[in-house]
């Protein structure tokens, strides 16, 4: 599937966008082999409630399974307006 | 209704006007702009916004359906621009068109709370010393969304 990273999430990691072979079945299990990775997955995820995260361009929750998901993004607050 | 995500600047005036024309007989019309401030130190050089190009006008779109299912609504204008903003320069608007004002005011708010928390906007901004800053959500951003 594909990951994509905004803000500082995305500079912490140093990538916008990556394709991940997981089988992960919830966020939560995606975003314990992301940081298993690396220094720079686990900084990024070292604190999940300044983290939100979106399944194909809908707004989710950490809890979700990704049975279909072809999307999972990863960004801080959002701060528009 | 009508969502544009942008990076090129607008004309307040002109938008004004043309949602004021398509919205005959409303009674009230109320807008809303949002302007690059500066930084809370000051020196603010200019404000980079990053977006998710893929989610955002889905997400404008489904918080401005909302108020018109909430509000009696005419008509909803949201303009959200991204990229890179000096002080000053206008970072986006809102327009509601309603029969009484009630309506108009109140459907503008909601929109402005949405999209400060809900809309996949993030800003930075960018000082004369070099520095960059994420703006960080307040967790006043959040409460607001309580109240609807």
């Amino acid at each position: 599937m594909d990951v994509v990273y905004f803000a500082w999430v995305r500079e912490r990691i140093g990538v916008p966008r990556e394709q991940v072979d997981t089988s992960a079945a919830t966020v939560a299990d995606l975003v314990s082999e992301l940081a298993a990775r690396e220094e720079r997955y686990a900084a990024a995820f070292a604190d999940l409630s300044a983290l939100r995260v979106a399944l194909d361009q809908e707004l989710s929750d950490f809890d979700a399974g990704l049975a279909g998901v072809r999307e999972v993004a990863f960004f801080p607050p959002m701060t528009g307006g | 209704m009508q969502v544009r995500v942008q990076e090129e600047g607008f004309d307040l005036g002109a938008e004004s006007d043309a949602f004021a024309a398509g919205v005959e007989g409303a009674g009230a019309i109320v807008t809303f702009t949002g302007v690059v401030r500066d930084a809370d130190g000051g020196g603010l050089v200019a404000m980079e916004i990053e977006h998710y190009p893929a989610m955002t006008q889905k997400a404008l779109e489904a918080i401005a359906a909302e108020a018109k299912t909430r509000w009696a609504l005419a008509d909803v204008l949201v303009i959200h621009r991204y990229g890179r903003l000096a002080p000053g320069e206008r970072i986006m608007m809102v327009a509601t068109a309603s029969r009484h004002r009630k309506h108009a005011f109140e459907a503008a708010e909601y929109l402005m709370d949405y999209l400060k928390s809900r809309a996949p906007f993030w800003k930075k901004e960018i000082l004369s010393d070099g520095q960059a800053d994420w703006v960080s959500a307040k967790a006043d951003d959040e409460t607001a969304l309580e109240r609807w």
